[in-house]
């Protein structure tokens, strides 16, 4: 699928999101795309493949409560192969924390 | 999906370990590229069945219906300005809607763009698009199968009959334009042979 940082101005980038609450999502980090080549662009494309991982760093507030809690989030993401795409779809994130 | 621990640290949460673990194409449900792109020949007239009428508006807010291009043969593209395999096609039909629009052909593009005009009437100024381009909504997808991958397109004969379809870049540009000559040409043989008058003159 794109990564984060497409190459060309068309492509719809990978994006992950989250609520603004209980928690900040200070920073999405990404991981290191790939540079792959398909028929259908002149120049590589910056692409995730395979199994991969994003980790996000999260900031409590002062008046978050101790105990159980959902964060709840948004990824947003696009593939294709040398024939074909398939459309952009956005998927719902609920993970499940324990804050301390 | 992932389980989060977190510990405090100067006031700082930090997710541990790996967070959410994608697998990038295999998991999406629609998957299965590859061997599931169709390659089809143009059906055998019994065989077709009526393209599904529908009516969408083209870049100057005109209402366009399908049935409006009955007795045409018709090249029916689903694509999107983020589609790069649908970008390959494009300039192949830029070049068939000229070379057979004479002789009673169309190609209608489609756009599946969730941006609407604000996407597609650049690329169709840019790209300098010679053929009709309407904007889809979830309506014309359903009823044409999900339009789970882009480009799909269908070539439509005369009597608004599915003759083929194609998922993804499944047919090349010669093989394309040997099934839109090979649709024009029947249905001329067709309703000459159909005409008293023409056939009586032979």
């Amino acid at each position: 699928m794109n990564s984060n940082t497409p190459s060309e101005e068309y492509l719809i980038p990978l994006k992950l999101t989250w609520a603004k609450e209980p928690l900040q999502a200070e920073q999405v980090i990404y991981p290191k795309p790939q540079s792959e080549k398909y028929d259908f662009s002149p120049t590589p494309l910056s692409v995730f493949s395979g199994n991969f991982e994003i980790v996000t760093k999260f900031k409590a507030p002062a008046d978050a409560r101790n105990g159980p809690a959902i964060m709840n989030g948004k990824l947003r993401y696009q593939a294709c192969n040398n024939k074909e795409c398939l459309a952009p779809r956005t998927v719902e994130i609920a993970v499940t924390l324990d804050i301390q | 999906m992932g389980l989060l621990k977190l510990s405090r640290a100067a006031g700082l949460w930090v997710a541990l370990g790996g967070f959410l673990v994608w697998t990038a194409c295999s998991n999406i449900p629609e998957a299965g590229f590859g061997p599931r792109s169709v390659k089809a020949a143009v059906k055998p007239d019994k065989e077709r069945k009526s393209a599904p009428e529908f009516a969408l508006k083209d870049s100057n807010g005109q209402t366009v219906h399908l049935t409006d291009y009955k007795g045409k043969v018709v090249l029916l593209d689903f694509w999107a300005t983020w589609c790069g395999p649908c970008k390959v096609e494009i300039p192949w039909f830029i070049e068939f809607e000229q070379q057979f629009k004479n002789r009673g052909f169309a190609v209608i593009g489609v756009s599946m763009d969730e941006e609407g005009w604000d996407a597609v009437k650049p690329y169709i100024d840019d790209h300098k698009i010679n053929y009709r381009v309407l904007l889809g909504n979830e309506q014309v997808s359903d009823i044409y199968g999900g339009l789970d991958s882009l480009p799909t397109t269908l070539l439509i004969d005369r009597q608004g009959k599915i003759a083929s379809v194609h998922i993804g870049l499944s047919l090349g540009k010669e093989e394309f334009r040997d099934d839109i000559d090979h649709l024009l040409g029947a249905s001329s043989a067709n309703l000459s042979n159909s005409d008293p008058l023409l056939t009586a003159a032979k």
